[in-house]
């Protein structure tokens, strides 16, 4: 397994790029440490697979350099950068069997039949298909094939890293927590280095040690799920991860008081903050009961397992996320939890402060 | 309304849908919730017409629709894939079946921007669809299907090709354009929180049957049947079989757990108890509160949440629990069991007992 440096990564389909906008990826500078879990996580179009292809070496950057190890491999193709990887739907050949399809990169490279069996039988045990060894891959589900997938890129003891893209996609929702937990037990086992691009907030957060956050071509945070989740660095972050998203509000500031139209909060410091200042509380610090900010309710939404409930607040929206037996009093009104409250100053976290 | 009278669909030897009944309102909104190949599909093409039930018949407001071809109903139809005109604009996809129905121009203008207000396409209109992101393609998509007026809206897995944050967006807008629109919308998707997120009422489907069917909220909180229960959980429904003899419940290995207050009055026999991962706990919720010990194999953290996979004699549970908890693997913990939210299933995996707490 290989740590991975990505120096100064920059990168354009267009052949001469000027501005910021001509690039699909922005500067990406950052050390992937071996043995880590990482993930990729944003929408459509944020580079998170330009990012991802660019480590495969399926797309080489327009600038920068990539080193494996310290090695530069910036000109290296895919496969002699020896990386596994697992895409969206299951690369895998229907009329071959299970064990085949395990065997079929190893005898690729000319492994001697003996260790190619012992590999192949070991990577059947870690994902659970040993059962299935003899049966032709055709007849599989989903699932199934997806484990293959991953086995062929488990079965190969010298690679560097192994990339997931979208991997979970298609897998029916019972079958997501099956396959995550065996991949997360494998990580834990045998310290694989591991780069995972999602658009789905569980699956990155769960997933991985750490959570690369990328917006518009350029990554906005780097953290793991709780200072994502707690301390988001930017306005986007705190949308994008949450679900219903951070709550986020323009507010004047004036020493340990933020006023937000005829309201006085008092916060847990005093921040500078210049520019647009913003406050962002995520809707479970939102208290709702019978102190506080008065709100009106527009909806409460029973979700089984909690409530979200939205309401207006000096005529904006806000969400607040209630336990599944509680209920919304007559008169409601909200307090914020200070040790869930940020504040940004255009769209950029400030320290709290003193 | 839309009726389905003991619909079977076979194709082959393969039954794909099995004696189906089911009655739909105007102005409702049902989702149609199982994993892949449960029938959801099928049982949407049987609607449209698209395909003719093996035995069973199809009523709409009272007539008898069974093998009436689709272009001879006021249907239409969303999928997964985005489906739009390529050539034409955004406003011209939208206006395609008011065209077709020849209606006058200026209803046409009206009804696309009117739909194209809502679906937030203004800006959009003079595009091509495929200059757009997947979300405002999928978005044109519906947009057409608003404006045909059609009496049955069929929508299958719509945005499951889309990213998670305008899913989310989309999913609560939708409920509010079903609600305007007065016709019968079905919606097809394999995931639980999605239909919580839609409310309006769920049908699940395992096997081609549908186990049960009414308000989304109701068939989650008190699911008729292990089925049911099991279809309806993400993460999954969490389980033991046992015996209850006397004031003791029985565990395979030998494990005697006590009979808690809440289910004393259920007959001696074997069961099989179910329970969300959020009814078991870190803290001893109440009194009569059910201790087991079992054995972590991993923990994942969302951040405010974690869950924690634990083994208990051979099966797999899963814990919610709020804020961080990380344990090593193979740590053996104590975990309780709320017996107020416990689903008593009999051997046959019919409900025996609501969970005490549902509302």
């Amino acid at each position: 397994m290989a740590r991975i440096d990505v120096n100064h990564v920059r990168h354009s389909y267009l052949p001469n790029p000027q501005k910021d906008a001509d690039f699909a990826l922005r500067e990406v500078h950052h050390t992937f440490e071996d043995g880590g879990a990482y993930a990729l996580l944003g929408p459509s179009g944020c580079g998170k697979t330009t990012l991802l292809n660019i480590i495969s070496g399926l797309l080489h950057p327009s600038h920068g350099q990539l080193l494996f190890n310290g090695k530069d491999v910036t000109n290296l193709s895919t496969q002699e950068r020896n990386i596994a990887q697992v895409f969206q739907f299951p690369v895998i050949y229907d009329t071959m069997t299970v064990y085949d399809n395990l065997a079929f990169p190893l005898r690729n490279r000319g492994v001697p039949e003996a260790d190619v069996d012992r590999k192949v039988r070991e990577t059947l045990e870690m994902i659970d298909l040993a059962s299935w060894a003899r049966k032709k891959a055709r007849g599989l589900t989903a699932d199934q094939k997806q484990k293959i997938s991953l086995g062929r890129g488990l079965v190969r003891s010298d690679v560097n890293a192994i990339l997931f893209d979208e991997p979970l996609t298609v897998i029916d929702p019972h079958m997501k927590w099956v396959l995550r937990s065996q991949l997360k037990q494998l990580h834990r086992r045998f310290g694989y280095t591991m780069v995972y691009v999602t658009h789905d907030q569980t699956e990155a957060l769960t997933f991985a040690d750490q959570v690369v956050v990328m917006y518009d071509g350029g990554i906005v945070q780097i953290g793991t799920p709780a200072e994502l989740f707690e301390r988001p660095r930017h306005t986007f972050v705190g949308y994008f991860i949450g679900s219903p998203g951070m709550n986020v509000m323009p507010v004047a500031i004036d020493g340990k008081t933020a006023t937000l139209g005829s309201q006085r909060i008092e916060l847990p410091g005093a921040p500078k903050a210049s520019g647009a200042v913003e406050l962002g509380i995520r809707p479970e610090y939102v208290r709702l009961g019978r102190e506080g900010m008065a709100v009106s309710i527009s909806k409460v939404e029973d979700l089984g397992r909690h409530k979200v409930v939205r309401a207006k607040l000096e005529g904006r929206d806000i969400a607040a996320v209630i336990g599944e037996d509680e209920t919304v009093p007559a008169e409601p009104k909200v307090r914020f939890d200070p040790a869930g409250i940020n504040i940004y100053a255009d769209s950029w976290r400030v320290e709290m402060g003193a | 309304m839309l009726e389905l009278r003991n619909v079977t669909k076979t194709v082959g030897a393969v039954e794909h849908i099995r004696d189906v009944s089911l009655t739909l309102q105007h102005g409702s909104l049902n989702v149609l919730l199982g994993p892949t190949l449960s029938g959801k599909t099928s049982l949407m093409r049987l609607m449209a017409g698209l395909d003719v039930p093996t035995s069973g018949s199809v009523w709409f407001d009272g007539h008898d629709v069974t093998g009436m071809p689709v272009q001879k109903r006021k249907i239409a139809m969303v999928y997964q894939q985005f489906i739009n005109y390529p050539a034409m604009s955004v406003y011209e996809n939208i206006a395609s079946p008011l065209r077709v129905a020849g209606a006058e121009q200026g209803k046409i203008d009206s009804q696309v921007r009117e739909a194209a207000a809502l679906l937030k396409l203004t800006p959009y209109l003079d595009r091509t669809p495929l200059s757009l992101s997947g979300g405002q393609q999928q978005r044109t998509a519906l947009a057409r299907a608003i404006v045909k007026n059609a009496s049955l809206v069929l929508l299958d897995e719509p945005l499951a090709n889309l990213d998670y944050k305008l899913r989310e967006e989309l999913r609560a807008e939708l409920p509010r354009i079903f609600a305007a629109a007065g016709t019968i919308f079905v919606y097809a998707t394999t995931e639980p929180h999605e239909a919580l997120l839609l409310g309006g009422n769920t049908a699940t489907l395992s096997e081609g049957r549908i186990t049960q069917f009414g308000p989304t909220i109701d068939v989650f909180r008190k699911p008729v049947d292990l089925v049911t229960a099991r279809t309806f959980a993400d993460p999954p429904l969490n389980t033991i079989v046992l015996a209850k003899k006397g004031a003791d419940f029985l565990l395979e290995g030998g494990v005697k757990l006590p009979v808690p207050s809440e289910l004393v009055g259920i007959a001696d026999g074997n069961y099989t108890i179910g329970f969300q991962p959020h009814h078991l706990s870190l803290e001893r919720p109440n009194a009569s509160a059910v201790p087991v010990r079992a054995k972590v194999t991993i923990t994942e953290i969302t951040g405010s949440e974690s869950f924690i996979h634990l083994d208990f004699a051979d099966v797999r549970w899963v814990m919610l629990t709020h804020g961080i908890r990380d344990f090593e693997t193979d740590e053996v913990v104590e975990v309780f069991i709320d017996p107020r939210h416990i689903i008593v299933f009999d051997e046959h995996g019919r409900a025996v007992t609501a969970p005490k707490l549902a509302a």
